[in-house]
């Protein structure tokens, strides 16, 4: 067992070891992201957040700017 | 996905920032001012007139600590708490410990200020403030990053809008930044004097680890933040794609911490870690540059609003110069360009090209569209807002070519060899050659202050309208409740 984590404590191990976890994770994150229909229409649907808080202000402002 | 209600403005805790608002203007146009003025000491040193506190060396880091923290710091507070508020609407947490983040950051600020004045410093570029003045940031910014943590956490919104995953993510990386490259041990209880607790190189890696660090998650990934709300709103328009913004995200989080290594190339840093940090540097031209085209997409079907809105040419052109500026960046990481670019003004015009094209323009393309919406009016003076765009980017543009004209020039002089192998010019020569793009430098700087100053003028004369407005709505309820009565 200590053989195993003493693995860990050698740098030339943990920085490939890092690499490969950071570069997976990032490419699991990559597929997730650009993969099935109805989650594209999920995440697509998130980008209208700012534009759903409209208020009185900004109404006022963007017809007035529309003029 | 919850749908807002439209949420009034007295339901927000707008007070807060409109305070940060206020003093991110007061430190830019003073952080500029000093800018100005140490870019003239280096064109007419004589404006040194022999007094320390103001020479070039005690004022540069005045300029560079003014604008970075105290303009761009305090833009981002302002900017973070209203989205946080906005996109997921409800309250910002705890207004009381947000006051002591306003109160924290500006005493910080102006101290450090005053410190390098009278010649107080620890040396570390862009980490230049003494021990307590340290301490005071780091307690302020664990307050912020509460705020914030928990503003999310009461959120009526089920998503985390992508505006706030970079504003976290600069929160985090900051705290994280600050605490390791400011482990110092005080010379005495007293003394405003410390020693790093690293040495060496392994000190110089530290320093860089944080200072390009901050380049990437405060003067990047916090405006970024700032664009993926204040675009779409501004615009009118959802940003173009949310899953590019995931990916720009996630990209710019792998990437930056690996980069600050390439301000250390050619010294006695390990080889590897050099080409690893150029490496990262290329990789990050993809998300960089996806992330711009993202934001400028945003304005597909809308390009005529170019036209007629002034504050979306600010944050448009802001995007054209993050683009411009991460083309560069890599460009000048790899290490055969570094050997000509670094140690000259090529370095300055890069950061400039940055700090006032995307830093300083998404700032004041926000603040413009925040200012009418805090103080609920409208701006005082579109014409001067237009009046500020061409200030500012013909400011810019002078400013960068004459720092390509000088860094690369300068560059060039101090490699040039004659046929018999000596140095062809003396160092004078090129300090010499220097002199006119300096010169173009500061009325560029110039330029760009004017237009940060007539900023401010707008944003005075638009809060004494609103004051104003306020008054004549009051006296005709009056009036009308008298009439009634």
């Amino acid at each position: 067992m200590a053989d195993f984590f003493a693995w860990f404590t050698h740098m030339e191990n943990t920085k490939p070891l890092a690499l490969v976890l950071f570069f997976v994770t990032f490419a699991a994150i990559v597929i997730y992201v650009f993969s099935g229909k109805k989650r594209k229409k999920r995440l697509e649907s998130y980008k209208n957040i700012p534009l759903q808080d409209d208020d009185e202000q900004d109404k006022k402002i963007r017809e007035e700017s529309d003029q | 996905m919850a749908v807002s209600t439209g949420l009034g403005g007295e339901q927000y805790d707008y007070d807060i920032v409109r305070k940060f608002t206020i003093m991110a203007l007061v430190w830019g146009v003073l952080g500029m001012f000093a800018g100005v003025y140490i870019a003239s000491e280096l064109a007419w040193p004589m404006l040194n007139f022999d007094i320390p506190e103001i020479t070039f060396g005690r004022l540069r880091p005045v300029h560079t600590t003014l604008v970075i923290f105290g303009f761009g710091g305090s833009a981002l507070f302002a900017t973070s708490y209203y989205v946080v508020q906005r996109t997921c609407q409800t309250r910002l947490w705890n207004s009381g410990l947000a006051r002591f983040t306003f109160w924290g950051w500006q005493i910080a600020v102006g101290s450090a200020a005053l410190s390098y004045m009278l010649g107080y410093t620890q040396a570390r570029e862009y980490a230049e403030m003494v021990w307590p003045i340290d301490i005071l940031i780091a307690v302020t910014w664990v307050a912020y990053l509460l705020i914030y943590v928990q503003t999310l956490r009461q959120r009526s919104q089920p998503h985390i809008y992508v505006a706030n995953w970079f504003f976290l993510a600069f929160i985090l990386a900051t705290a994280l930044l600050h605490i390791f490259n400011n482990m110092a041990v005080p010379v005495s209880m007293f003394s405003l004097e410390s020693y790093s607790l690293h040495s060496g190189v392994q000190d110089a890696m530290t320093q860089w680890w944080y200072g390009h660090n901050a380049v990437g998650f405060f003067l990047t990934a916090a405006f970024l933040g700032m664009m993926y709300y204040f675009v779409p709103k501004q615009v009118g328009r959802p940003v173009y794609s949310y899953r590019l913004s995931i990916i720009h995200f996630w990209a710019l989080i792998f990437l930056y911490m690996w980069v600050g290594a390439h301000h250390l190339h050619w010294t006695a840093l390990p080889d590897w870690t050099s080409t690893l940090a150029a490496t990262f540097s290329i990789l990050l031209l993809l998300p960089s540059w996806g992330g711009m085209i993202n934001g400028i997409m945003t304005l597909s079907g809308a390009w005529d609003k170019l036209r007629t809105d002034p504050v979306i040419r600010f944050l448009i052109v802001s995007l054209s110069f993050y683009g411009m500026s991460t083309f560069e960046g890599p460009l000048m990481s790899l290490k055969s360009v570094n050997a000509l670019s670094h140690y000259t003004d090529w370095t300055i015009g890069h950061v400039h090209s940055g700090a006032l094209g995307w830093v300083a323009m998404i700032s004041f393309g926000s603040i413009y569209h925040l200012v009418p919406r805090l103080w609920n009016t409208k701006m005082y003076s579109l014409k001067a807002i237009y009046l500020h765009f061409w200030l500012a980017t013909i400011g810019i543009v002078l400013y960068i070519s004459a720092m390509w004209v000088a860094g690369i020039g300068q560059g060039m002089m101090l490699r040039g060899f004659d046929q018999f192998g000596n140095l062809a010019y003396t160092f004078i020569e090129t300090v010499s050659f220097l002199h006119k793009p300096y010169f173009v430098r500061a009325v560029g700087g110039a330029l760009f202050v004017m237009g940060i100053m007539i900023m401010a003028w707008n944003v005075f004369m638009t809060v004494r309208q609103s004051k104003r407005e306020e008054a004549e709505l009051e006296a005709k309820i009056a009036a009308k409740m008298a009439q009634a009565s």
